[in-house]
């Protein structure tokens, strides 16, 4: 083992992969970086719910020794990844942060996995999330926090907190996460590193727990952009088990993404820098945007007009689909399943008290085992935000409302799409704030589900419209908080995001700072 | 009681659930096939584990419009799929793929045989749609205990669902309409639509509309009836059902409207109907656009391309073999209902030995019966059309009688050989005409008695010297003997 740098992972995932192919540092080198520096503060930050530290380091060996051999091997071959919990890994525990999967083992893996053990990448482990993925803080998770390697007292963000915390604590250099209302996008800019939600479809979706089947899709964190365009182009692709996959070749990011692309003209929203809006991230933004005119790009003004509609619409269709995509969790085939004996007992005790009330309409109306294994089974194994959403959801479909709200929503979601449509005949992307303010403490928000969902009002757009978003970092609020901006543009642009992207990395070192935590050293006692 | 007798109208409506003959099932790659241990044809599709998703089978697809058009329905051009949720073991995912508001097929109909075998009626259908199926459960309830079993491997086999509109008006009607679309459903190689494997099911809706004096009528509640496992329970169960409707209305007097729809469930062993409890009561199913499936669109050549497979149907051909060959249309029936390569024989045969009738007869007893006798289908059976078409023709020319073309036929198809083979193998000879003159002429002479039983007018005392020739010899044709025997007679008054 040669020496490396104090965090590996400071080097950026090409750099290593040049480094594993000269033979400077081997993979198991790698493996046991990442686990050593998970292991110092994976206690403190909690990015990682499930660790397969034996399994990496046999899979690091074979790589290592099948490169000796000269051996074809995969574009990420070599290089520790992590994984969020909701995306199915055959044969290890995928819990979705949630009781109700926590000794959920899938037969089978997503095809986004399949295609990272393909790539001879190394699955380190499983990260935190917001249960279900829904949330914006992963404080919903119902295992553990994940704190801010920046200020252990804040969230990561949500709900892809923990992926984005271990790539900002250097514990590995790439991880995927999923990204339903800015679930990838948020977190990377609470976090102070890059993240890109990619075109509906980009990504095959099967084997991703579905939240909000219209909205979902999955995408890399890295620290730079060139990491996430490496990590896009082995997850991108068509994918005949997912029948919303789209049907077009991937382009080479890793490579496009050094390209210059000709004359750009970026769009920015005037509104998204009112009243409401922290003034560092107004500031973060007006300076980016000096940064992008010195880079040779026309800036313009656009509007999006119903974009005032979106948080609304986002959450009547996500609570909607997900009301229908998580009824699959009823104790009855796989996962949790509540006591059945004590659930019986109970039920029995009922039935005893109302006869003996002689209350025949409640005897009447009383469960049968069958709805009581139901309720208990969803009331125990659900967190408290799930089933709100849950609830939200089913109210939205139920006759009577289904017109009103998700009809509505499905309408106003076809105006948001038009708005960017008509946005982006004018310019070739839009370059926005992605949270109004930076990381917020630690059960600041957890009892206000109103305010939580309305800090997501500038990444749902994208989920509702379907387009590709990278988010970067682009400066530090006044407490030296990570503020991130995001690059949307038209569908299947993923190529020049990410080339604006490159080019900002290349004359800011944002993305480049270290928390404190890793910075220093030093560990909070 | 007939239609006429009864003191009201039925009015009976049909949904009829058939399982499509793919391959694999409507959203996933698992297996079709009946009969399976539980639970060994699933896949985590199918069986809804967290993070699969959906992929349509177009094979199905296309049957699906296939039916369509055979309904002659009107073929959505765009189509999408719905989910319907409900919470039930048997639904894993907790919701069904279905088409709600924009099903694949609108409208059509299917002419049926009238009840009282004057022409045809028609029946039309509302709508016809794809679906997945959902599992199966069964109730296992041993000593003390009450388990519940469940087996996914019927969970997601496409099926076609097919409502009619309330235009059945009798019981036997509606068992007709069943008789008939399973035909069609078979020959369009659709469904096989076999009730005991449940590859066909049916619920009715049921309701009267009793007379009133003023000439008006008044409609009883509607009764959904459920649980029906053949084509005669649908008959027997709403037989049962009207009379009990009747009857409850001179009791309540309860109009449609007055109370909720009932559901009701057909106990075959007590052969009544029973109220039940219905599993999602006011269900509220909260259907929206199933977004993991993208709508399908169909063109013009694809529909035209799909109207070409439909091939003949039963009623085209019932017509034209009627029209052809000169058959009854009870005849044509029986043919039909054999499937497309017994219609297939028959023509073959007709058109060999040139006698529609007679080989209607020959295919309708004796093959029939060798098929059924023996388990054969009729691909199997080694008579070919040809060979029996020269037998048949044998017959025709009076070459052999019927009951020895019997005897080679049975020889035909112990042996699997040609007509002249097994007539030489059983040592049938032809007798020559001038010798059977001869054998006549001398029976005529040696029997007076019956010559003059003949000239006064019983023609069947030519029966014992038919008799009498067949121990001279067996080789004679009784129907020529009888001929001749009638001609001498005439001439010696």
């Amino acid at each position: 083992m040669t020496s490396l740098d104090r965090f590996p992972f400071d080097r950026c995932a090409s750099e290593l992969l040049v480094a594993l192919r000269v033979g400077h540092v081997t993979s198991e080198d790698l493996v046991q970086a990442a686990l050593a520096q998970i292991e110092k503060y994976d206690p403190h930050v909690g990015a990682f719910l499930a660790v397969r530290g034996e399994k990496a380091l046999d899979q690091a060996r074979e790589i290592d020794r099948r490169r000796a051999r000269g051996e074809k091997l995969g574009l990420l071959a070599g290089i520790p990844v992590a994984v969020k919990d909701n995306l199915c890994m055959e044969g290890e525990p995928t819990t979705c942060a949630s009781r109700m999967l926590a000794n959920f083992v899938p037969p089978y893996d997503a095809t986004v996995v399949a295609r990272l053990k393909a790539a001879d990448a190394v699955i380190i482990g499983k990260t935190n999330l917001d249960e279900f993925a829904m949330g914006g803080s992963t404080e919903t998770s119902a295992f553990q926090k994940t704190r801010n390697p920046w200020d252990l007292e804040r969230i990561p963000g949500g709900s892809s907190g923990g992926a984005a915390a271990c790539v900002a604590a250097r514990m590995v250099p790439l991880s995927v996460g999923s990204d339903t209302g800015g679930s990838i996008r948020q977190p990377a800019a609470l976090c102070g590193v890059t993240g890109l939600k990619p075109t509906y479809g980009r990504v095959s979706r099967y084997g991703l727990v579905a939240f909000a089947s219209s909205l979902d899709q999955i995408g890399p964190l890295a620290q730079s952009v060139e990491d996430c365009a490496l990590l896009l182009e082995v997850l991108a692709g068509h994918d005949p088990r997912d029948a919303t996959s789209i049907n077009r070749p991937v382009p080479p990011y890793r490579e496009l993404v050094f390209q210059r692309p000709d004359a750009i003209k970026i769009g920015y929203v005037p509104e998204m820098l009112s009243d409401g809006v922290s003034p560092d991230v107004v500031r973060t933004m007006e300076e980016t945007l000096n940064v992008f005119r010195s880079l040779g790009a026309e800036i313009r003004e656009v509007a999006l007009p119903h974009a005032r509609y979106a948080v609304a619409t986002y959450y009547i269709m996500a609570c909607s689909e997900a009301s229908s995509n998580l009824a699959r969790y009823d104790g009855v085939h796989y996962g949790y399943r509540t006591d059945e004996k004590a659930m019986l007992a109970e039920l029995a005790e009922e039935r005893r008290r109302l006869q003996q009330e002689g209350n025949l309409a409640a005897l009447d109306d009383l469960d049968t085992a069958l709805v009581r294994l139901y309720r208990k089974t969803r009331a125990e194994g659900f967190g408290a935000e799930v089933k709100r959403r849950i609830m939200l959801g089913t109210y939205a479909l139920s006759a009577g409302y289904y017109d009103a709200y998700y009809l509505k929503a499905l309408k106003v979601r076809r105006l948001i799409r038009q708005d960017y449509d008509q946005a982006f005949e004018r310019v070739d992307m839009i370059l926005g704030p992605v949270t109004p303010a930076p990381a917020f403490r630690i059960g600041e928000k957890i009892n206000d589900p109103l305010a939580m969902y309305l800090f997501d009002l500038f990444t749902v757009s994208a989920n509702l419209a379907g387009i590709p978003a990278l988010a970067f970092p682009a400066g530090l609020s006044t407490e030296g908080l990570p503020i991130g901006v995001q690059l949307q543009g038209p569908p299947l642009s993923e190529e020049r995001l990410l080339q604006m992207g490159y080019l900002f990395q290349q004359v800011t070192d944002w993305h480049r700072r270290r928390p404190p935590l890793i910075e220093n050293d030093r560990l909070l006692s | 009681m007939s239609m006429g007798e009864r003191p009201y109208k039925i009015v009976i409506g049909l949904e009829v659930h058939v399982q499509l003959l793919t391959e694999s099932k409507l959203f996933c790659g698992c297996s079709t096939k009946f009969g399976a241990p539980p639970n060994t044809q699933t896949c985590p599709v199918c069986i809804g584990m967290p993070g699969v998703l959906p992929v349509m089978n177009r094979k199905a697809f296309e049957l699906a419009v296939k039916t369509g058009l055979a309904l002659n329905g009107e073929i959505a051009r765009f189509s999408k799929w719905d989910r319907k949720n409900y919470y039930y073991p048997d639904l894993p995912k907790g919701y069904q793929i279905s088409q709600y508001d924009l099903p694949i097929c609108r409208g059509g109909y299917l002419d049926i045989p009238a009840e009282d075998g004057e022409g045809t009626r028609r029946i039309g259908i509302i709508r016809v749609h794809l679906e997945e199926d959902a599992g199966k459960s069964m109730h296992d309830e041993k000593a003390g205990r009450a388990d519940s079993r469940i087996d996914l491997n019927r969970a997601g086999t496409p099926l076609l669902e097919i409502v009619t509109k309330p235009d059945l008006r009798s019981p036997t009607e509606a068992k007709t309409f069943l008789t008939e679309l399973k035909l069609l459903l078979n020959y369009l190689e659709v469904s096989d639509c076999n009730m005991q494997e449940g590859s066909l099911r049916v619920d009715a809706n049921i309701n009267l509309h009793i007379p009133t004096d003023d000439g008006q009528y008044v409609a009883t509640p509607i009764v959904e009836v459920k649980n029906m496992n053949s084509f005669r329970a649908v008959e027997r169960a709403l037989t049962y059902e009207a009379q009990r409707q009747y009857e409850a209305f001179l009791e309540t007097g309860h109009k449609l409207g007055d109370v909720p729809k009932q559901t009701r469930g057909w106990d075959e062993d007590a052969q009544i109907t029973r109220p039940q409890r219905s599993k999602e009561e006011s269900s509220d199913y909260r259907y929206f656009p199933e977004p993991d499936l993208v709508p399908v669109t169909i063109t013009e050549e694809e529909l035209e391309r799909i109207r070409a497979t439909l091939g003949e149907l039963p009623a085209e051909i019932r017509r034209r073999l009627q029209t052809t060959y000169q058959i009854t249309a009870y005849d044509s029936d029986v043919i039909v209902n054999q499937g497309r390569a017994f219609v297939d024989y028959y023509c073959r045969l007709a058109q060999g030995c040139g006698d529609g009738k007679m080989a209607a007869n020959w295919v309708q007893q004796d093959v029939l019966r060798t098929l059924n006798e023996r388990q054969w289908t009729i691909a199997q059976f080694p008579v070919s059309a040809d060979n029996l078409a020269e037998l048949l023709r044998k017959v025709r020319g009076g070459e052999l009688d019927t009951a020895k073309a019997r005897m080679v036929f049975a020889e035909m198809v112990e042996q699997c050989c040609s007509a002249g083979e097994a007539i030489q193998r059983l040592g049938i000879v032809q007798v020559d005409e001038g010798e059977l003159r001869r054998l006549c002429e001398e029976l005529v002479a040696a029997n007076p008695r019956v010559v003059a039983e003949v000239k006064a007018g019983k023609d069947k005392a030519i029966g014992s010297l038919v008799g009498q020739a067949k121990k001279r010899n067996p080789n004679i044709n009784p129907a020529r003997v009888k001929e001749i025997c009638l001609e001498l007679i005439q001439r010696q008054s």
